[in-house]
């Protein structure tokens, strides 16, 4: 009995063997044959990319990107209008033989500050915990019809880990360490709440926190830290970086200078400044002076 | 009477709840003020013609239709146009209405307002569809769908029935039932008024025999007059959705509508009862849909009601009229438990589609602890449209709808008997109705291209 059982074994150990070698072959020369010729710089370069296919490029994965390089490196000897957001680029021109420009770092933010105890809930929401289902069922658990749903569409989207919902204040957060400013959860917001802009100097931003474009009046009721579109901001801004979008005020982030006027003249608390130190008296002084001649044009101009 | 019939494929028995069966219905009185939303249909809302100031008397068009699937909105009331602004509706968005001031009530003249029955229909065929269009009528129903594009019936098809739609399977909602005991003859006209309109030999009530009273006292009428020869009153089984187009079709004719197809392909036209009230009115009386019948109930509310509505009524005053909002109210709903939509505030105002207001106690209403799908299969049984809802649940979840237009996610009528069905609670018909959304943007992209 044992000798049979151990015949079994070894045939079936050789037979499986001569199987295995023969398909070898068969496949060394059918791999041989159909090999696809592919630039290997294109593996390079994906290897340096961050692999989270998150589409911060505008390409449907790291691979399309990669082969995107190689191509324009190949064809126009420079990498313009391509950018990874979440890899560093310098790698990637580095592999290639160029020199890449640093894109300035981007970063998402989300421009909504109405938290459960500044926009208390008037009504109770059940239902799917999709943001996109219920923008189209009603106004928000607060009444704001453009503010942010806390249902997570932007945290479910993104690759980084860089969301989470606060439990306390219902609202995304942000990870400044780990957000790479890919864009995807500002178009999973089914209401735009959130932004992606320049990271700024020393990581520094100045916000409008707010994304209503009601006016002002019914803005107030729902929430405590609304824009009402009171245009003091627009008034103090010395430099033109704040325009109304109806009863929202805007900041532009490439003509913010960081002076932080606006912050303080707003009335409402809805401009928001991030990592700055904090503030001195009389520190900002030199900056008044510079900009004294422009506060006195913006008036005229507002009324246009 | 002819043996009652069904729909084979699916349904859900919900209890029904009643309980304003036996209320008669009130005229409500015309509030001070009137609050005319201009987007009451399908599709694209309504363009003013009137101005701040201007004096408006009851009738008139305020309001012109913008594009091929959009009604004309005409004022409810008789006075002066006090502004036109936004107003919170019920979903808690603010859509553009207009605000009428109420003076007296004075009626647009050559509306005949008496309540004598005009029996002879005048107009042709294409004058009946004009006069519907021009009334602003549209599907009265819930899903208010301008009737007139409905009624126009493509050159190469053949209208056969016209099928009224009286199952009123939705629980709690009474006004269709009380509108056919108190006004038979009107509506039995207007049965007729749209026979003539899509030129179709039958025409067939279908009723669930729940509503064996209404049922019964329909068939006499038409039994008794020759006038009313054509029209056949077919009982239904209680069994929601009974009054899915579809489904009353399926019932009545046994013939299935195609998938993505209109009902026209079975040569059906299915309208409600209220629309078809409301057609005999506009075509016989030359009335514009100006008031509804609203159902207001709940198991706590104090007094069960229907009223007869003035478009553009607010909403706290219906709920005032029926003993006010009981404290152990949890949700309040605008039109049935099924379909219906929860609302965020109580002073929305009252449109076409308002067909009830239902307040659910806080035990109805309790939120239902949601666990994991177990493949037990209940929500297929329970799909009308015979679809797999756990798996347009799933792949809607993983937002992957080209998978999702496969599994024919397009043909569902968010009934809801899905969920109701479920014993885990998942809100199926929530996430189908997201994935239904979703398609149909895919499908519409892909069109233009």
């Amino acid at each position: 009995m044992y000798c049979f059982m151990s015949n079994i074994l070894l045939w079936s150990l050789v037979i499986l063997g001569i199987l295995g070698g023969v398909a070898a072959v068969i496949l060394f020369f059918v791999a041989k044959k159909f090999k696809v010729e592919e630039n290997p710089l294109i593996d390079e370069v994906e290897s340096v990319l961050a692999g989270a296919n998150c589409g911060g490029c505008g390409f449907a994965g790291c691979r399309n990107f990669a082969e995107a390089c190689v191509k324009a490196a190949a064809e126009k000897q420079s990498l313009a209008g391509l950018n990874c957001p979440s890899s560093d680029m310098t790698k990637v021109a580095g592999i290639l033989g160029l020199t890449a420009t640093v894109a300035e770092p981007m970063i998402a933010v989300v421009r909504c500050n109405g938290t459960c105890e500044n926009a208390p809930s008037k009504v109770h929401y059940e239902g799917a915990d999709i943001c996109g289902f219920a923008n189209t069922l009603y106004a928000g658990e607060n009444g704001c019809p453009n503010g942010c749903l806390g249902l997570g569409d932007c945290v479910k989207k993104c690759q980084f880990n860089a969301l989470h919902i606060n439990e306390e204040t219902g609202l995304p957060e942000v990870d400044e360490d780990k957000c790479v400013g890919c864009g995807a959860c500002a178009k999973a917001c089914p209401r735009g709440v959130i932004e992606i802009r320049a990271k700024g100097k020393n990581n520094r931003r100045v916000y409008v926190a707010c994304n209503n474009v009601e006016k002002g009046a019914i803005a107030m009721k729902n929430c405590k830290v609304s824009c009402i579109g009171c245009q003091k901001c627009f008034k103090t801004c010395p430099f033109e970086a704040i325009e109304m979008r109806g009863n929202l005020a805007y900041i532009d982030f490439t003509k913010c200078k960081q002076c932080r006027k606006c912050v303080e003249a707003c009335p409402r608390g809805s401009i928001h400044e991030v990592n700055f130190p904090p503030r001195k008296p009389k520190a900002e002084a030199p900056v008044e002076e510079k900009t004294a001649e422009k506060i006195v044009e913006q008036p005229n101009e507002s009324k246009e | 009477m002819n043996p009652i019939k069904t729909f084979p494929k699916g349904g859900v028995h919900p209890e029904e709840n009643k309980l304003s069966s036996d209320q008669p219905i009130i005229t409500f009185e015309i509030p001070k003020q009137v609050i005319i939303p201009l987007g009451q249909c399908l599709g694209a809302p309504a363009e003013p013609i009137v101005a701040k100031g201007d004096k408006v008397k009851v009738g008139q068009l305020i309001a012109t239709a913008k594009g091929f699937i959009s009604a004309n909105v005409h004022s409810s009331v008789s006075g002066t146009v006090n502004k036109i602004d936004e107003v919170m509706d019920h979903t808690g968005y603010r859509k553009p209405a207009i605000f009428i001031d109420v003076e007296g009530d004075e009626w647009l003249e050559g509306i005949d307002t008496s309540n004598t029955l005009v029996k002879d229909i005048t107009l042709t065929s294409e004058e009946i569809i004009e006069r519907i269009k021009q009334h602003g009528i549209v599907g009265l129903g819930g899903a208010t769908f301008p009737t007139y594009v409905k009624l126009m019936i493509p050159k190469d098809k053949k209208a056969e029935y016209v099928i009224i739609n009286a199952a009123e399977c939705e629980p709690y909602l009474t006004c269709d039932n009380r509108l056919l005991l108190e006004k038979p003859y009107e509506f039995l006209v207007g049965v007729k008024v749209i026979m003539k309109a899509v030129n179709a030999p039958k025409g067939v009530v279908g009723i669930e025999v729940n509503k064996m009273d209404a049922a019964k006292m329909l068939d006499e009428i038409v039994k008794k007059d020759k006038y009313f020869e054509g029209i056949e009153i077919q009982p239904l089984k209680t069994k929601y959705p009974q009054g899915g187009e579809k489904q009353l079709i399926k019932s009545v004719t046994g013939r299935e509508v195609p998938s993505g197809k209109l009902p026209i392909e079975t040569g059906c036209v299915v309208v409600n009862v209220a629309s078809t009230f409301a057609i005999y009115e506009a075509v016989q009386k030359n009335k514009p849909l100006v008031y509804r019948v609203v159902t207001v109930t709940g198991k706590s509310v104090k007094k069960p009601s229907n009223f007869l509505t003035r478009i553009g009524t607010p909403a706290n005053m219906l709920i005032e009229a029926a003993g006010g909002l009981p404290e152990d109210t949890a949700n309040l709903i605008n039109g049935g438990p099924m379909m219906g939509k929860s609302v965020s505030v109580t002073t929305f105002p009252t449109i076409k589609g308002t067909s009830g207001i239902l307040m659910l106690n806080e035990k109805d209403a309790q939120p239902r602890k949601v666990s994991n799908c177990i493949r037990c299969g209940k929500c297929m049984q329970a799909c009308p449209m015979g679809l797999e809802p756990y798996l347009l649940n799933r792949l809607a979840r993983q937002n992957n709808f080209e998978e999702t237009e496969k599994h024919n996610i397009m043909d569902c009528i968010e009934c809801g008997s899905c969920e109701f069905t479920c014993p885990a609670n998942i809100p199926l018909a929530d996430y189908i109705r997201y994935g239904k959304n979703k398609t149909g943007q895919l499908i519409r992209s892909r069109n233009q291209k």
